[in-house]
């Protein structure tokens, strides 16, 4: 639903698009993720006797497949830094927090991860760094929860293990062995990635009459000043000549389907109990046609040619959308002639 | 191979575009700038290719709404790349290379602001070791930053240098979005921001759309006087992971320069994101002392998502037409910290070519 931002000449509305990426691991990226689950980082031995973490599931400079993988320590030395003063959503930390380049000992490349530090201060290249593992392992990267400091300074493991005798401190848990005792007998082959990225959705300016007229119990559409076609919803530009749409117009809420089919099948997040009618409805004074239901006729009735009216919902219920027409119904009206609609099919 | 010429270029970058991600609305009038520069209607074209991305829209298919800015009675031939506009613009050299077509408009466009563009840009990292963290641009860079620093290879006043060089040049620049020089020790003075980044060492946040005609032979001798004519035009890509490579060096960028020359040009306009990513591509591309950088502002001060390469394709063109120079080079980027690089020599000449 869109809504009015102050001082802007569009609606807009905050959109979510989110999808879980399910994707096969390869014999190179499954043996990485195994051993993170297993608490155990995994390195690939590279054409130039390199131990590199992640394993490259290709040599980089021969382009052979990496065959050879060499287990290396969940401790090492930070190579670079940079500091996250902002997080963004998703990212191993909500609070500021650096990310590090580390190189494992026993590995030659460094890696990427988060380091749990809570000012910039605490950081610095050439420091030693140790894997905090998560408390729950399933073969992906994020089993490592981030690095932090080896000892000594803030947050130090060691000295924060031996300054209490409580066992169920969440570090003194998560330190070195894993504390969740996942099936080890299965190797990862998958990974799921869910990806959720948040939007501001502008309409574009012509978009936003045809809602702002929705609101309004009205349909708006836009004129192509060279071809003079209207469309509804109106265009930015006229997709047939490219030139800038500029007259608004109001059509009528009557029309006629040109085309239509019967949905039998139900699926996922479907609003209306099958079987039902889309169809194409072309309005009076449009040249293209609006998508919508058909109630009000039993669906082996609706036709071709078929005059339909918009049917509203009440008056308190509009808001910025095209879901303020509840359906069309017949008008009961004679069918159109083919001819009235035969270039708008 | 063809001599093929840049012979139209049009812009627009703004910090938040107030309408929809399909940009219709940008492209719309950049068209009309190019139809007015090549004296051509949109029968003129034989190559239309766009650069864009439906993660930066937050919709799927945007490009195919972008192309209403176009007109497609009678059809028009096209294509897409989920690249930058310079690499749209490879794609129609090669098209025109192959004698298919003559002429070619190529556009790219991108509304970063409608969502988190840093963290949108993790999307373009390995799915399995990357992705899920969540690594946004601004860090990726600063770990290259930091690299440098460390490694002696430059430092923060060589950095701010280049942020106060840039500031300062594009106040002579309408379309850049952030301006305004004013001395190494002010721009040191400020705050960082992600360590050692400061603000200024990284591009603005920018809307914004851009369109390159090119032309082979005396169709761009019709257009300009001048045509910037494209003496070599090449790409390169790096590994993407961030640890198999020294991130104080770009070699795709250095394996561009070698498959192009570089002897002579007298302006370089850089796509480098943050600040010492110029440093690094200097060197890579062994620029002489006198090679002016980047005199619209470069990346620095405007950096339209999927058209900031191209854009300074077509400022180095522009420089060509007006008799300014003779011979300069446009870089874009894409990637993590430089991982991809690539090169467009133009000359105001054919000799140069390498045919």
């Amino acid at each position: 639903m869109f809504y009015f931002r102050t001082m802007t000449r569009t609606l807009s509305a905050p959109v979510t698009v989110a999808f879980d990426y399910t994707r096969s691991t390869g014999p190179v990226l499954g043996r990485f993720l195994t051993g993170l689950r297993d608490g155990q980082v995994v390195g690939g031995r590279t054409s130039d006797g390199s131990v590199v973490v992640p394993p490259p599931e290709f040599d980089p400079v021969t382009h052979d497949p990496v065959t050879e993988f060499v287990d290396v320590a969940p401790t090492g030395t930070v190579t670079s830094w940079t500091w996250v003063p902002e997080p963004v959503a998703g990212q191993p930390f909500d609070r500021p927090f650096a990310w590090a380049l580390v190189r494992l000992d026993g590995a030659d490349a460094p890696f990427l991860h988060a380091l749990d530090v809570s000012s910039p201060d605490q950081v610095s290249t050439g420091m030693r760094v140790q894997v905090r593992w998560a408390e729950e392992r399933i073969g992906a990267i994020t089993d490592i929860a981030c690095f932090e400091p080896e000892d000594g300074g803030d947050g130090g493991f060691e000295t924060v293990a031996s300054a209490t005798s409580s066992t169920t401190d969440t570090e003194v848990e998560v330190r070195g062995a894993p504390a969740t005792s996942p099936d080890t007998t299965v190797p990862v082959t998958g990974v799921v990635t869910p990806v959720s990225l948040d939007y501001l959705y502008a309409a574009s300016p012509e978009e936003s009459a045809f809602y702002r007229g929705l609101n309004e119990g009205r349909i708006v559409g836009q004129r192509c000043p060279t071809c003079q076609k209207v469309y509804v919803p109106p265009r930015s530009a006229c997709p047939a000549d490219g030139t800038p749409t500029a007259e608004e117009v109001e059509v009528s809420q009557t029309g006629t389907i040109t085309t239509f089919c019967i949905v039998n099948v139900p699926f996922l997040g479907q609003k209306i109990v099958p079987p039902y009618v889309s169809a194409y409805v072309l309005l009076d004074g449009a040249d293209i046609a609006v998508l919508h239901l058909i109630l009000g006729v039993d669906a082996a009735e609706v036709r071709m040619g078929m005059r339909v009216r918009a049917v509203w919902k009440p008056r308190e219920e509009w808001t910025y959308s095209l879901e303020n027409i509840d359906h069309f119904e017949p008008t009961g009206d004679p069918d159109a002639d083919f001819d009235t609609y035969r270039h708008h099919l | 191979m063809r001599d093929v010429a840049v012979v139209g270029f049009a812009q627009r970058q703004m910090p938040e575009f107030d309408g929809s991600p399909t940009c219709v609305e940008l492209l719309v009038p950049l068209f009309a700038e190019c139809y007015e520069q090549t004296g051509w209607s949109r029968g003129d074209i034989g190559f239309w290719c766009s650069g864009s991305s439906d993660y930066l829209a937050g919709r799927s298919f945007s490009f195919v709404s972008a192309v209403d800015a176009i007109g497609v009675i009678p059809p028009v031939n096209e294509s897409h790349v989920e690249m930058d506009l310079a690499w749209a613009m490879y794609e129609a050299w090669l098209k025109i290379q192959t004698g298919e077509v003559d002429t070619a408009l190529v556009y790219a466009f991108g509304k970063a602001s409608a969502g988190v563009l840093r963290r949108t840009l993790a999307l373009q990292l390995d799915p399995y070791t990357m992705t899920p963290l969540w690594p946004d641009t601004v860090s990726l860079a600063g770990l290259q930053a930091r690299a440098g620093i460390d490694a002696g290879a430059w430092d923060e006043r060589a950095m701010a240098e280049v942020a106060n060089r840039s500031l300062t040049d594009a106040e002579k620049n309408e379309y850049a979005i952030r301006k305004g020089g004013s001395s190494v020790e002010e721009l040191l003075a400020r705050p960082m921001y992600a360590d050692p980044l400061r603000k200024h060492d990284c591009s603005p946040v920018t809307d914004g759309a851009a369109a390159i005609v090119l032309a082979a032979g005396d169709r761009a001798r019709e257009v300009r006087d001048r045509p910037a004519w494209i003496e070599g035009l090449t790409h390169s890509i790096d590994p993407m992971s961030m640890g198999t490579r020294d991130l104080t060096r770009a070699p795709s960028a250095a394996r561009a320069a070698t498959a192009v020359d570089l002897v002579g040009v007298e302006v370089a306009e850089l796509h480098a994101p943050f600040s010492h990513q110029e440093l690094i591509l200097r060197r890579e591309l062994g620029l002489a002392g006198d090679v002016r950088i980047n005199p619209s502002g470069g990346a620095l001060t405007g950096n339209p998502m999927f058209s900031g390469g191209g854009i300074r394709i077509g400022e180095a063109a522009s420089r060509i037409w007006s008799g300014e120079v003779s011979k300069a080079v446009g870089h874009a980027t894409s990637g993590p910290a430089l991982q991809q690089n690539l090169l467009c020599v133009l000359g105001a000449t054919t000799e140069g070519a390498r045919n």
